[in-house]
């Protein structure tokens, strides 16, 4: 609970007062049962998310005042079919309702949701529920739809048989909040003890005895539905039709990464241009100087390289979200995962690793859809191989500067060719890494592929909206914090020492960077590499793009971002064709991008697997400019 | 496959990793009882889907399957959808209803 970031202003009002310790309630059920929807009608804005102590789980409380004057404090936990816990987010759940969590106290009530529609297997985890003794309320939301399809439910019967309250909910509308509010207070206020908990981890045979008694009870209180939803039949056959499944899934990507391209174009245009404005509004007020460096060299430019993420991120995560509440994410997985599948990736790791082609921090952040820790470890470690659009900038001007720019076939340009080389190589390696990651981490195991195709639904356009707006918020606080020290760290080692007096070269040549540079250079010299292009490399480890800037610096090439003519002409000039290339294989797989590692340091919780990606990165680029460098020079390019 | 495996499952039992869609039926086995390189226990297996509702006595139908191999398959069990992989499917038995 180190961070939090409060949704509203306004959320501190709502908090207790000093002494008087609110009910705690938690909210448990399956998933895609409308429980964060729930949640939502609950507490509206009074919300905060912070992060579960130790692990990457999201902790969602939020706040309500009941009309008895009471304040509830309502927790989000993960959807979950059973206590018995299988992935990092099930634990949560788990060890919240049994009091296990470190910092967390017990639930006063626990809130059973259920989807009205699709009883049977939240009738088990509910018997389960039982088992633990807590005092329970059960909302039976979705119970328009319910009713819609004519499923009749005998609620007093329900609720003899579970022993609990029952409460009909249409969360997406707010309809029966208020009574599940006056519900949770009537319990708290009975004074209703717990039970003893005599939970313990089911086994197989318990599993089974649960299901006859969830089958007996739906059996005695629940009359199928007279009109059974069959639109989400209609609706999969076509989206889930082996060759036009496909062929859809690949149209929505094409629209979902054509979007993050053009949509978010502009405004990071725009938030780049500004924060730079500001920058140079705040430096004009500000003698020359370290300090006027610092703040708009490092500050500024610090900001700006975290800010700019963030229409890619809000569009892809709008895509996301839209396509995850509809009820398409697991369709898509089903469809993809056999080709996903052949190089030991889950089927959801598509939506990740697709991102990647963006920006691999949005595509790392969406890994949380994989609920195996195995198979998400594994998107993680390749999602950065994909080739980012940060990368385009430097593929641009060393294409530029040593591919003829000339037709090799009918529609074929050698330069495009080259490109789309470029490109292949970084999925042909995501595909290869993921398979070696999978032989020696995982030891060849293949997790299970057991996923619910839930109801097809659509969004709400509230909810989609509160998460996404969560989502922004997450990645500000979270990779924020990793970014900006960096770029600190980057701005001072490329600034000092200063240049002596009457100094000729670049400044940066005199810096740590320049120092650096010089001092592994000879690391370098095997795959071709220029004292130059070292130090270019170490400003460009702020942010890969920055590696065309700083090539510029060096060169002494004015303004090189907006000039890439002249200085890609100054690198012709100064490289060889096998240096070129050299350069060009580096930046394949090489881990030049510290906003990278800092996102991944934050959703793997773990410096090591942090440290895994930079070394087998590092060492990829490594051999592979070894490779193209010497094969180059022995084909007489060198 | 195992003898006594064979022995004990009735006769006219299929494994679920060989139907194909529009067949329909029953559970009537689920047993994990072969070590198939799954990254978790032949138990823990049981158990997940168990718990994902592939019960003994549910009524099934496979709905959809993958383009490739015919994998994953896409199955109605009783009143949900699920899907899974045909090598997660061998451990569930089936009767088929006669079409």
């Amino acid at each position: 609970m180190s961070e939090t970031a409060e949704l509203a202003p306004g959320g501190a009002r709502h908090k207790p007062e000093a002494g008087v310790r609110p009910a705690r309630v938690a909210l448990v059920g399956n998933p895609n049962t409308g429980k964060t929807a729930l949640f939502n009608a609950l507490t509206g804005s009074r919300q905060k998310v912070a992060n579960y102590a130790g692990v990457t789980v999201e902790r969602k409380e939020g706040f309500v005042a009941t009309p008895a004057g009471r304040t509830l404090s309502v927790l989000d936990l993960p959807g979950t079919y059973s206590l018995r816990a299988r992935s990092p987010d099930e634990a949560v759940t788990r060890d919240a309702v049994l009091g296990r969590l470190a910092g967390e106290a017990e639930p006063d009530v626990v809130v059973a949701v259920a989807d009205a529609t699709n009883l049977r297997l939240v009738l088990r985890l509910i018997l389960e529920l039982k088992a633990v003794g807590r005092p329970m309320v059960l909302a039976l939301n979705m119970y328009d739809i319910a009713q819609r399809q004519g499923l009749r439910i005998d609620l007093d019967g329900l609720s003899r048989e579970l022993g609990c309250p029952i409460v009909t909910t249409v969360a997406t509308r707010k309809r029966g909040i208020a009574d599940l509010v006056a519900k949770v207070d009537e319990v708290i206020a009975s004074g209703a003890h717990s039970g003893e908990n005599v939970w313990r981890e089911p086994s197989a045979a318990e599993i089974r005895g649960a299901h006859r008694e969830a089958q007996r009870i739906l059996k005695a209180h629940v009359r199928p539905p007279e009109h059974p939803d069959t639109l989400t039949g209609k609706i999969d056959a076509v989206l889930l039709h082996p060759v036009a499944g496909l062929v859809i899934l690949l149209g929505l990507l094409f629209l979902m990464f054509q979007a993050v391209f053009t949509w978010a174009g502009p405004p990071a245009d725009a938030i780049e241009a500004g924060v730079a404005w500001l920058g140079a509004q705040v430096g004009a007020g500000l003698p020359d100087g370290f300090l006027k460096s610092l703040i708009v060299d490092g500050l500024f430019a610090g900001v700006g390289s975290v800010l700019v993420f963030l229409p890619q991120i809000l569009v892809l995560f709008l895509f996301i979200i839209l396509l995850e509440d509809f009820g398409y994410m697991a369709r898509a997985a089903f469809l993809m995962d056999k080709i996903m599948g052949g190089a030991g990736l889950h089927g959801r790791a598509f939506i990740p690793l697709l991102s990647s082609f963006a920006c691999a921090i949005p595509g790392i952040m969406s890994a949380r859809v994989i609920d195996q820790k195995r198979d998400r470890m594994t998107t993680i470690l390749v999602a950065p191989l994909m080739t980012c659009s940060a990368r385009i900038p430097v593929y641009t001007l060393i294409i530029g500067a040593f591919i003829p720019d000339r037709s090799v076939g009918p529609g074929l340009n050698l330069q495009g060719l080259v490109m789309f080389g470029l490109y292949a190589s970084g999925i042909l390696s995501a595909l290869a890494v993921s398979f070696v990651i999978r032989k020696i981490f995982w030891r060849g195991a293949v997790e299970p592929f057991l996923m619910e195709l839930p109801t097809y639904k659509i969004p709400s356009f509230e909810s989609v909206l509160r998460n996404l707006l969560l989502r922004a918020q997450i990645f500000l606080s979270r990779a924020g914090r990793i970014i900006l020290p960096l770029m600190v760290v980057v701005w001072v080692l490329s600034t000092f020492p200063t240049p002596p007096a009457g100094a000729t070269g670049p400044a940066i040549d005199y810096s740590f960077a320049g120092i650096i540079g010089h001092a592994i250079q000879p690391l370098f010299a095997p795959i071709g590499f220029n004292w130059q292009m070292v130090v270019a490399l170490i400003p460009g480890f702020a942010a890969r793009e920055v590696a065309v800037a700083a090539l510029g610096t060096v060169y002494a090439v004015g303004d090189a971002e907006n000039n890439v003519g002249a200085l890609g002409a100054r690198l012709a000039d100064a490289w060889s064709l096998a240096t070129g290339l050299s350069f060009l294989a580096w930046y394949i797989f090489a881990p030049q991008c510290a906003a990278t590692l800092g996102v991944v340091r934050r959703e793997t919780n773990s410096w090591m697997w942090t440290g895994v990606m930079f070394a087998y990165m590092v060492t990829l680029a490594y051999l592979a400019s070894f490779t193209v460098y010497h094969v180059a020079v022995a084909l007489g390019a060198g | 496959m195992l003898a006594d495996q064979a022995v004990a499952i009735e006769a006219g039992a299929t494994p679920l990793s060989r139907a194909r869609p529009g067949d329909r039926g029953v559970i009537i086995d689920v047993r994990a009882d072969h070590a198939n390189g799954h990254g978790i226990d032949v138990h823990e297996l049981e158990r997940r889907l168990l718990e994902s509702g592939f019960v003994e006595g549910a009524a099934f139908e496979v709905l959809h399957q993958g383009l490739f191999g015919g994998d994953p398959i896409a199955v109605r069990v009783d009143d949900m959808r699920v899907a899974l992989r045909r090598r997660d499917a061998e451990d569930v038995w089936v009767r088929l209803e006669s079409k």
